[in-house]
C-alpha cells in the first residue's frame, strides 16, 4: 500500500465518518431529550436518500403519501387525547400542523416535480417530506409511552424500525437507487483527487453541528430541550412542555437523517435496508460517546469511518464485523472505569 | 408451590396431539417451530420480563448452537448428543464474555451490545468458508435414540416439546428460589438489591447466560430438525421476532413465552399466505405488521396477554410456612465491649462544588439508639448513604466494630451486619410481603442456580421463609404476609422494610424515617419494637422528623444542618440547645 491509497482511504473514511457523526449526534440528542434509543434513525436516512433519488428521476416519491397518512394518524391521536377538551383553536392548530402541512408539501411536490427544478429544490423538498415524519412518528409511537422505562422505549423503537423498513420496501421496491452527484466539481490536493461531493459532506456536517450548538446554547427552545434532558419532571414544573421537546428532537433527528441520506445517495447505491446499517454505525459512535457526549460521539464517528475504510481495503469480508466489534473494547473500558454509579432509572 | 395439575393436563394434551387421526403433518411442523421459538422466548421472558434486561441477539445464540452441531456432526461425524454440551458450552462462554463487558453498565448497554453481536455473528456465518458461507451446511444427520432415527418431524415433536417442558419447569424452579428472588429484585434497582448482599452484576450475568443457553439449545434442535443450517434464521430480524414473542406473551410469565411463540408463529404463517394474496406483492410484509403490533402491544397491554389469561384463573394458594422449621444459623455478630460500634470521623461528601456532608463525626455505642435529625436538606440521607456504601466518601472514614468500612461497597458492608431501610420505600410491589422480606435473608442462604433448578434447596427455602414469617410477625404485619407488598399503606411498607432488614440478622440497624406515615398507635408499637431490639443488644441509627418519637426513644441525638454537625447530646440537652432551636425555628441564636 502506498501513500496515495492510504490518503484515499482516509478521505473515504472521513467522508463516511462525517455522515456517521451527524447520525450519532442526532441519536445522542434524541436519547437525551426523550430517553428513546432511536433505532429507526437509519430508516430516515433511507427515506431521505430514496426520496431524493426518486425526485431527481422526475417522479413522485411514495413517502409523500406516507407523510399524509402519518399526519392524519397523528391528528387522530391528538383528537383522542384531547377528546374532552376540544376547542376550535386547538382543532385549527392541530389541523394546520398535521393535515394542512402534508397537503401543502404534496401540492408543492406535484407542482415542482414536472418542472425538473434541479437538485437544490429537490433537496429542500426531500427535507420537507421527511422532516415532519419525525414529530408525527413521535406523536404516534412514543408519546403515549413517554414515561415508560428506557427498555420499553427501546423495544418500541425496534418495532418502529421493523415497520418503517418494511414500508420502505413497499414504497421504493427491492431495487437500489442512486442519484446523480449534486456537484461534479473535483480538484487535486497534492497527490489526492478530492471530489466536490466529499467537500460538500464536510461542510454540511460542520454547518449542522455548528447550528445545533448555536440552537442549544443560544435559543430559549434549545435550553428548554436541554432542561428536559436533565430532568423531565423539573422541566414540566417550570412550564416546558416535554411532549413538544420530544417532537422537536424527533424533527431534528428526522431532518438530520434525511440530509445524511441525500449526501450519500449520489456516492453509493441505497437499498430499502441500507439505512439501518448506516444508522447503526452512527450508533457505534454514539455508544462510544456513552450516549451522552456530542464531541466524543463526533470524534468516534470519524474513527469508525476510517476504521471501516481501512477494513474494507485489508479485510473486506470482515468489514462490518470489525466496525461493530469496535464497541466491545469501549464497553470494557467503560465497565472498568465505572465505579459507584447512581441508581438506574426504572 | 405451584399446582401441578395444569402442567400434567398440558403435557397429556401435547402427547396426544400427533395421535389425532388425520392431523396434517404441516401442523406438526408448525408445532415443532412453536416449541423451538418457545425455548428462546422463555429465556427472554426471564431476561426482559423478570430481570428488566433485554437482548436482541438471541437468534445469534441459536445460530451458535445450530452451527456448532452442524459443523461437528458433518465434518467430524460426532454424535449429535455429544455436540449438545459442546454447543451449550461455547454459547455459554460467548454469553459470559458479552455479559461481563455490559452488566456493570446502565441497562441499555446490554441490548445495544447484543445488537452489535447479533449483526456481527450473522455476517460471520455468511463469510466463513468452513461454515459454507451464505449456503450454510447441509446434510446434518438426524438425532437418533438407540437405533431409532428421529428423521420425521413428528418424532422430533416429542423431543422438542420434552425440552420445552423441562426448560419451563427448570425456569419456574429457578424463579421460585433464593436466586430467583434476587433476579426479581433486579427490577427494584441496584441499590436495594446490593443493600442485602445481592451481587447484582453477577445475577444479571446468570440470567443472561441462562437465556443464551436456552437459545443455543433451540438452535441445536433446529439444526437436527431442518437437517441444514444457513445464516438467514439467525439474523437480527429473527432476534427481534423472539423479543416480540416474549413481550406479547407477557412480562415475567414463563408459560406466556409459549403462548407468545404460538401466536407469533401462527400469525407469521397466516400473514405469509394472506398478505401476498391481498396485496399481490411477494415482499415480506409481515415485518410491517409485526413492527406495528409490537408498538401497539406496548401501548395498550404492556404486560402482554398471559396476565390477562391468568387473571381468569384461580390464583396460586399462599405459600405454606413451617413454624417448626429449624432457625437459620445466626450470623457471627461483631460486637465490642469497649469503644464505639459505629464511628464516623470527618466524613465528607462533595458533589462537585456542593458539600452535602461536611466533616461530620459522631459515634454510636453498642445497644444504643441514636437519632440523626435536622431540617430538610441537612445531609441526613447522604450520611446514611455514606455509612452503607451507596456513595463513596470524599474524605474522612467510617469504622464499624473497629473495622474501617470506608469505600468497601454495599455488599461488604451488609456482610458486616449493617441493614437498612430506605426513605423512599424500595420494595417489589408485585411480590408478596413474605417474599420481599425473605430477600433480606439472602446472605444467610447459599443455594445456587443448579440446586434451585433441581429443587435441592427446599430445606433451606423452608427455613428462609420461616425466618421471614417470624420477622413479619415480630413487626406486627402477620395478617398481611401473603398480600402483594404494593397493596399495603405506605407506612406499613416502611415497616415491611424493617422486617426485611431484620432478616439479615443485623448488628446495626439504619432506619430512614421509619415513623413517617404511621398512625399514633403504630408509632408506639414501632417504638416498643425498637426498645425491645435495643434490649437484645442491637444498635440503631435512625433519621426521623417526628420529634415526639425521637425524644421519647433515643439515647443520643446528632443534629445536622447544611451538611455540618451543629450539636449532639442527650434528648433533653438537644431540646434546649440554642443552635438547634435556631436551625429549626430560624433567627439567630
Amino acid at each position: 500500500m502506498d501513500l496515495t491509497i492510504l490518503l484515499f482511504l482516509l478521505q473515504d473514511g472521513m467522508t463516511s465518518g462525517a455522515i456517521y457523526a451527524l447520525l450519532g449526534v442526532a441519536l445522542v440528542l434524541v436519547f437525551a431529550v426523550t430517553r428513546v434509543i432511536f433505532i429507526p434513525q437509519g430508516e430516515f436516512v433511507t427515506y431521505g436518500a430514496l426520496t431524493f433519488a426518486v425526485l431527481e428521476a422526475g417522479q413522485i416519491p411514495g413517502t409523500m403519501w406516507l407523510l399524509a397518512g402519518a399526519g392524519a394518524l397523528a391528528f387522530l391521536f391528538e383528537l383522542w387525547t384531547h377528546r374532552r377538551e376540544l376547542t376550535a383553536r386547538l382543532l385549527v392548530h392541530e389541523a394546520t400542523l398535521k393535515l394542512a402541512l402534508p397537503a401543502v408539501v404534496a401540492g408543492l411536490t406535484h407542482v415542482l416535480v414536472p418542472m425538473k427544478a434541479g437538485p437544490f429544490v429537490n433537496l429542500l423538498l426531500t427535507i420537507a417530506i421527511i422532516g415532519p415524519l419525525g414529530p408525527y412518528l413521535y406523536r404516534i409511537a412514543f408519546q403515549p409511552n413517554a414515561d415508560a422505562s428506557v427498555l420499553t422505549l427501546l423495544i418500541t423503537a425496534v418495532g418502529v424500525h421493523l415497520a418503517m423498513m418494511g414500508m420502505g420496501l413497499i414504497l421504493f421496491g427491492a431495487e437500489g437507487l442512486r442519484a446523480p452527484p449534486i456537484s461534479n466539481a473535483s480538484f487535486t490536493l497534492g497527490p489526492l483527487p478530492v471530489s466536490g461531493q466529499s467537500i460538500g459532506v464536510y461542510l454540511v456536517t460542520l454547518g449542522l453541528i455548528l447550528a445545533l450548538w448555536l440552537f442549544f446554547d443560544r435559543t430559549l427552545m434549545g435550553k428548554a430541550l436541554r432542561a428536559t434532558a436533565v430532568n423531565r419532571i423539573g422541566a414540566r414544573l417550570v412550564g416546558i412542555r416535554t411532549s413538544l421537546s420530544g417532537r422537536i428532537a424527533f424533527a431534528l433527528a428526522a431532518t438530520i437523517g434525511a440530509i445524511s441520506g441525500i449526501l450519500i445517495v449520489p456516492v453509493t447505491t441505497i437499498y430499502y435496508d441500507t439505512g439501518f446499517i448506516v444508522g447503526l454505525k452512527g450508533f457505534v459512535a454514539a455508544i462510544i460517546g456513552g450516549l451522552a457526549s456530542y464531541p466524543l460521539t463526533a470524534a468516534a464517528a470519524i474513527v469508525v469511518g476510517i476504521v471501516e475504510a481501512l477494513a474494507s481495503f485489508f479485510a473486506s469480508d470482515l468489514k462490518e464485523i470489525i466496525v461493530f466489534m469496535l464497541i466491545i473494547p469501549v464497553l470494557v473500558w467503560r465497565s472498568i472505569a465505572s465505579g459507584h454509579h447512581d441508581e438506574e432509572e426504572e | 408451590m405451584m399446582s401441578r395439575r395444569p402442567l400434567l393436563v398440558f403435557t397429556l394434551v401435547l402427547a396426544l396431539i400427533p395421535n389425532i387421526p388425520g392431523m396434517p403433518p404441516f401442523w406438526i411442523t408448525l408445532l415443532d417451530n412453536i416449541g423451538l421459538a418457545a425455548l428462546v422466548a422463555m429465556g427472554l421472558v426471564l431476561l426482559t420480563g423478570v430481570g428488566g434486561l433485554t437482548s436482541f441477539g438471541q437468534a445469534a445464540f441459536c445460530g451458535f448452537g445450530a452451527y456448532t452441531t452442524a459443523y461437528l456432526t458433518t465434518v467430524y461425524q460426532i454424535s449429535p448428543w455429544l455436540t449438545l454440551p459442546i454447543a451449550l458450552g461455547l454459547a455459554g462462554i460467548a454469553a459470559v464474555v458479552l455479559g461481563i463487558v455490559t452488566v456493570r453498565l446502565s441497562g441499555h448497554f446490554l441490548p445495544l451490545g447484543t445488537i452489535a453481536w447479533g449483526i456481527s455473528l450473522y455476517y460471520a456465518f455468511g463469510k466463513i468458508d468452513a461454515l459454507g458461507r451464505h449456503d450454510g451446511i447441509s446434510s446434518v444427520p438426524p438425532l437418533a435414540i438407540g437405533g431409532w432415527s428421529l428423521r420425521d418431524p413428528a418424532a422430533m415433536y416429542y423431543v422438542i416439546w420434552a425440552f420445552v417442558l423441562l426448560a419451563g419447569i427448570a425456569t419456574l424452579n429457578l424463579l421460585d428460589s433464593r436466586v430467583g428472588r434476587a433476579i426479581r429484585a433486579l427490577r427494584g434497582g441496584r441499590v436495594a438489591a446490593e443493600a442485602f448482599g445481592i451481587d447484582s452484576a453477577r445475577i444479571k450475568l446468570i440470567v443472561f447466560v441462562y437465556a443464551a443457553l436456552l437459545a443455543a439449545l433451540s438452535g441445536w434442535l433446529y439444526a437436527h430438525l431442518q437437517r441444514a443450517v444457513n445464516p438467514t434464521p439467525f439474523g437480527l430480524n429473527a432476534g427481534i421476532e423472539y423479543l416480540f414473542m416474549a413481550v406479547l406473551g407477557g412480562s415475567g410469565q414463563i408459560w406466556g413465552a409459549v403462548a407468545g411463540s404460538a401466536l407469533v408463529t401462527l400469525l407469521k404463517d397466516v400473514l405469509q399466505r394472506v398478505l401476498p394474496w391481498m396485496t399481490g406483492s411477494t415482499a415480506q410484509l409481515e415485518t410491517i405488521v409485526f413492527g406495528i403490533l409490537l408498538v401497539v402491544i406496548l401501548q395498550v397491554a404492556r404486560d402482554g396477554i398471559w396476565p390477562l389469561i391468568l387473571s381468569r384463573l384461580p390464583g396460586a394458594p399462599p405459600r405454606r410456612i413451617d413454624d417448626k422449621a429449624p432457625a437459620l444459623a445466626a450470623r457471627q455478630r461483631e460486637t465490642r465491649s469497649d469503644g464505639p460500634m459505629l464511628e464516623l470521623a470527618g466524613a465528607t461528601k462533595a458533589f462537585g462544588g456542593l458539600v452535602a456532608v461536611n466533616e461530620v463525626s459522631f459515634a454510636l455505642k453498642p445497644g444504643e439508639i441514636v437519632a440523626l435529625i435536622g431540617p430538610n436538606g441537612a445531609g441526613k440521607s447522604t450520611t446514611f448513604n455514606l455509612i452503607t456504601g451507596v456513595l463513596g466518601l470524599s474524605r474522612g472514614s467510617v469504622r464499624f466494630a473497629g473495622h474501617d468500612i470506608s469505600g468497601v461497597g454495599q455488599r461488604a458492608i451488609a456482610a458486616h451486619g449493617i441493614a437498612r431501610t430506605f426513605q423512599h420505600v424500595k420494595l417489589l410491589p408485585e411480590m408478596s410481603v413474605l417474599e420481599n422480606v425473605a430477600l433480606g435473608a439472602h446472605m444467610r442462604g447459599r443455594a445456587g442456580v443448579l440446586s434451585s433448578i433441581l429443587r435441592l434447596d427446599r430445606d433451606e427455602e423452608v427455613r428462609l421463609f420461616a425466618e421471614a414469617s417470624r420477622q413479619i410477625a415480630r413487626v406486627g404485619l402477620a395478617e398481611h404476609m401473603h398480600k402483594p407488598a404494593g397493596s399495603l399503606a405506605l407506612g406499613q411498607q416502611r415497616i415491611v422494610e424493617i422486617a426485611r432488614a431484620l432478616c439479615l440478622d443485623p448488628t446495626l440497624l439504619l432506619l430512614d424515617e421509619p415513623a413517617a406515615g404511621l398512625r399514633h398507635f403504630e408509632k408506639e408499637a414501632l417504638a416498643d419494637l425498637l426498645r425491645q431490639l435495643r434490649a437484645e443488644g442491637m444498635s440503631v441509627l435512625l433519621v426521623e422528623h417526628d420529634m415526639g418519637f425521637v425524644m421519647g426513644l433515643t439515647d443520643h441525638i446528632v443534629v445536622l444542618d447544611f451538611g455540618s454537625k451543629i450539636a449532639e447530646g442527650k434528648p433533653e440537652e438537644i431540646r434546649v440547645h440554642p443552635a438547634v432551636l435556631a436551625a429549626y425555628l430560624g433567627g439567630t441564636a
